[in-house]
């Protein structure tokens, strides 16, 4: 059992947890990610890690509530308890020598990429971060961003705070400019990575996404997180949880992905609006 | 003493019948009774150089053990068989014992040979249901031993070396101990019970099992000898599922038989509202021809599929899954295509409507049929593709059975341990491996094989530990 140590909800829609897990605090880094399990016949699920306290044994999750998983997890406070957390699974980012960064972040996706561009800055690299959300009300971590980044842009889909649009706008802008920078890396929903990556593409600046497909038990024996990607011209099949979960987005077969992250989303709707409608009857 | 019992043939195992069992995920084979059991126990001859236990890969004492059962004694024909395997029940039910001990029963020579593993699991079973004597933990050695991976070889080495008073702590990746035994064998072949027996076993024992913990992550083979374990032993099992590389593979509805079986298993899927999704019903094929793929389609058949094939390139003759599980899978109404080999996998399309939320799913699979030609280096003869012979099955689901690559995790993350062109562990006769104190064994070294030649090389190591250490 692993103890939910602090809770804070970062809007209606994504929370913040740290929980207690020792081991696991000890080797994290940015870019991998945990295996949960709310309780004792929950499914499992994979969350990146979103940072971590070496010194007090904690590791910080942020999730967004889809599905009736995370809708349990966020149901829990802090002090109580899940069941299962196993990691950190997947290979760090690789950040070495890299001296300008461009960090593009969409929505949840936003809280994987902070701990990259906070080391980023750690390490002495000029940051320039360009984080995207669908509104307002969601934006999320904007003061963290904003202390490690030489450079921030904000968009809204309905300009509803900071500029009107999608990220690839600010990139757009800067790639016309004539901006160039050592590597961009984008963390988001499927779509907008596949849109970075063909935004990117003209500068010939190297562009590694973070992909977060399905997965079951994340140490590379199911095989459920494999993804196709093109190298040279060949399809090779790799798996997210132990080649990953970062890639060189330009050889993702995003295509591919979005349709297979979209296998059980009858299954996945049912059991939310069930889990959602016995709340409602008990409360 | 009762007469040699001269009948050609075992005594049939009693099963639910096919109609039943194709629904429900109970167990199949029901085990004998008492009777049954002196019976079969009766066609024993007890040969003094028992041939048997040369094909057993834990040498367990057979003809001894089956004494015991002519005499009713069958705590003593346990005492026996638990000398020299730990999970007594867990064999009588998986093992292959058509290629091993009962291979070499001289009854087989005319006739059938006696039923070793029915009679290892009666055993077993009477005495998981009799015994109430829970094991103790022996006075320790002083000694720690980490084992990595708590499926067979990893349980059957924890086992051994407690019971020579080692403080042993086996890590396991998942949140539940017993690795294949768990994730992978189904229910209905080996209940999550029986498993779960064996392991509480263990930890009265006093072996520590620690979940959540993955070796080559959370922790490293270094790590675990820096703290000061004495010796590793490396179980951590077969690895990545392999695909074929045909198009299509990427198509919503195709799944590693590894997937299909840890959803349906440890993920139980097979429950009334589970948590995690599995797709059910409608036509499957399962290709490849190993134990795997049996349970895979008998799974998918018992999840509520109308039609179920299995798809093997060679014939009946080379398929390697255990006997009884053919012939349960064919009773049980599964097709059997062989000599059939996939050429790629289809999915619907819809050009006009890109949103149509059937676009993606699997259709169908399209085979070419093969014959056998000239045997390979192994001797097995090598499937060739008859050209224009293509077929097409229309499925919904297809899984991929076709064998696992190791797992990179402990490799990549442990200094000076050697690995060979397939990525299988480097280990001499007794398990050692390139690197002081670590052992390994099971489908870490093999590539994927069976449950008892697994706890073979799990016994193996755990004997070279203990020699290693307490000389």
């Amino acid at each position: 059992m692993y103890r939910i140590v602090t809770k804070k909800e970062l809007n209606p829609t994504v929370t913040m947890m740290e929980i207690e897990a020792p081991l696991v605090a000890r080797k994290a880094e940015a870019g991998q990610f945990i295996i949960l399990r709310v309780d004792s016949e929950g499914e499992r699920i994979p969350l990146t890690v979103a940072g971590y306290d070496r010194v007090r044994g904690t590791v910080k999750i942020i999730f967004q509530i889809v599905g009736k998983t995370t809708a349990s997890l966020n149901r829990l406070s802090a002090g109580e308890y899940i069941e299962d957390f196993a990691g950190p699974l997947g290979v760090p980012t690789e950040l070495c020598g890299l001296n300008d960064v461009c960090i593009v972040g969409g929505g949840v996706g936003c809280a994987i990429a902070l701990p990259i561009a906070e080391k980023l800055h750690r390490m002495g690299a000029r940051v320039t971060s360009v984080i995207g959300f669908r509104s307002r009300d969601l934006v999320i971590l904007e003061d963290e961003f904003r202390a490690v980044s030489d450079e921030l842009h904000i968009v809204t889909d309905d300009g509803s705070y900071g500029r009107e649009g999608n990220v690839c706008l600010p990139l757009r802008e800067m790639f016309s400019e004539g901006r160039k920078f050592d590597k961009v890396i984008t963390i988001g929903p499927l779509v907008m990575m596949k849109f970075v990556v063909a935004e990117t593409r003209p500068t010939g600046i190297p562009c590694d996404v973070s992909m977060n497909p399905i997965m079951i038990d994340g140490t590379g024996m199911c095989g459920g997180c494999r993804l196709t990607l093109n190298v040279d011209g060949k399809r090779v099949t790799k798996f997210a949880c132990v080649d990953g979960p970062d890639f060189n987005g330009y050889e993702v077969d995003f295509d591919e992905a979005m349709s297979r992250g979209t296998m059980y989303r009858d299954f996945e709707r049912h059991a939310y609006e069930e889990h959602c409608n016995l709340f409602k009857k008990q409360s | 003493m009762a007469k040699p019992n001269m009948s050609l043939i075992k005594n049939p195992m009693p099963t639910e019948s096919p109609e039943v069992r194709a629904h429900s995920f109970s167990e199949v084979a029901k085990g004998y009774d008492k009777d049954t059991a002196l019976d079969e126990a009766l066609r024993c001859l007890g040969c003094k150089n028992m041939p048997c236990v040369s094909g057993c890969p834990v040498n367990v004492r057979i003809p001894d053990f089956i004494a015991k059962v002519k005499e009713c004694d069958f705590e003593g024909a346990y005492k026996i068989i638990s000398e020299s395997s730990s999970l007594p029940a867990v064999c009588g039910r998986v093992c292959p014992q058509e290629t091993q001990c009962e291979a070499k029963c001289v009854r087989g020579i005319k006739g059938e040979p006696v039923g070793i593993g029915r009679l290892e699991r009666f055993v077993a079973d009477w005495h998981n249901e009799h015994s109430t004597e829970a094991p103790t933990p022996k006075e320790p050695n002083g000694k720690r031993v980490a084992i990595v991976g708590s499926g067979p070889s990893g349980l059957t080495c924890a086992g051994d070396l407690a019971r020579l008073g080692f403080e042993v702590t086996v890590f396991e990746a998942l949140h539940t101990a017993g690795g294949v035994l768990v994730y992978g064998i189904p229910e209905f072949r080996l209940p999550k019970s029986i498993v779960k027996k064996e392991v509480d076993n263990l930890l009265s024992l006093g072996v520590k099992i620690e979940t959540n913990v993955i070796i080559g992550k959370t922790l490293t083979v270094d790590e675990l000898l820096e703290d000061g374990y004495d010796a590793v032993f490396i179980g951590s099992g077969a690895g990545l599922p392999s695909f074929m590389g045909i198009p299509g593979e990427g198509l919503k509805g195709v799944y590693s038989a590894n997937e299909f079986l840890t959803r349906t298993n440890l993920m139980k899927a097979y429950k009334e509202n589970p948590e995690t999704p599995i797709m059910k019903g409608g036509r499957v094929a399962v290709v490849g021809g190993g134990n795997v793929a049996m349970d895979a389609a008998r799974c998918a058949l018992r999840l509520g599929a109308e039609k179920v094939y299995i798809v093997y390139r060679r014939s009946m003759e080379e398929l390697p899954a255990r006997r009884e599980e053919v012939e349960h899978a064919a009773e049980e109404g599964i097709e059997f295509r062989l000599l059939s080999n996939p050429k790629e996998i289809i999915g619907y399309e819809n050009k006009e409507d890109r949103r149509d939320p059937k676009n993606g799913f699997v259709t169908a699979i399209r085979c070419v049929k093969m014959e056998l030609g000239e045997p390979d280096e192994r001797g097995r003869r090598r499937p060739v593709e008859i050209p224009d012979s293509d077929f097409t099955l229309e499925v919904d689901t297809v899984i991929m059975s076709i064998g696992t690559t190791p797992n990179p995790l402990i490799k990549s993350t442990t200094e000076g341990l050697e690995v060979n062109s397939r990525g299988g562990i480097i280990v001499n006769a007794d398990g050692l491996t390139s690197k002081a104190a670590v052992y390994a064994g099971g489908d870490a070294v093999t590539g994927a094989a069976t449950v008892i030649s697994a706890m073979g090389a799990g016994k193996t190591a755990a004997r070279a530990i203990a020699e290693s250490l307490l000389k």
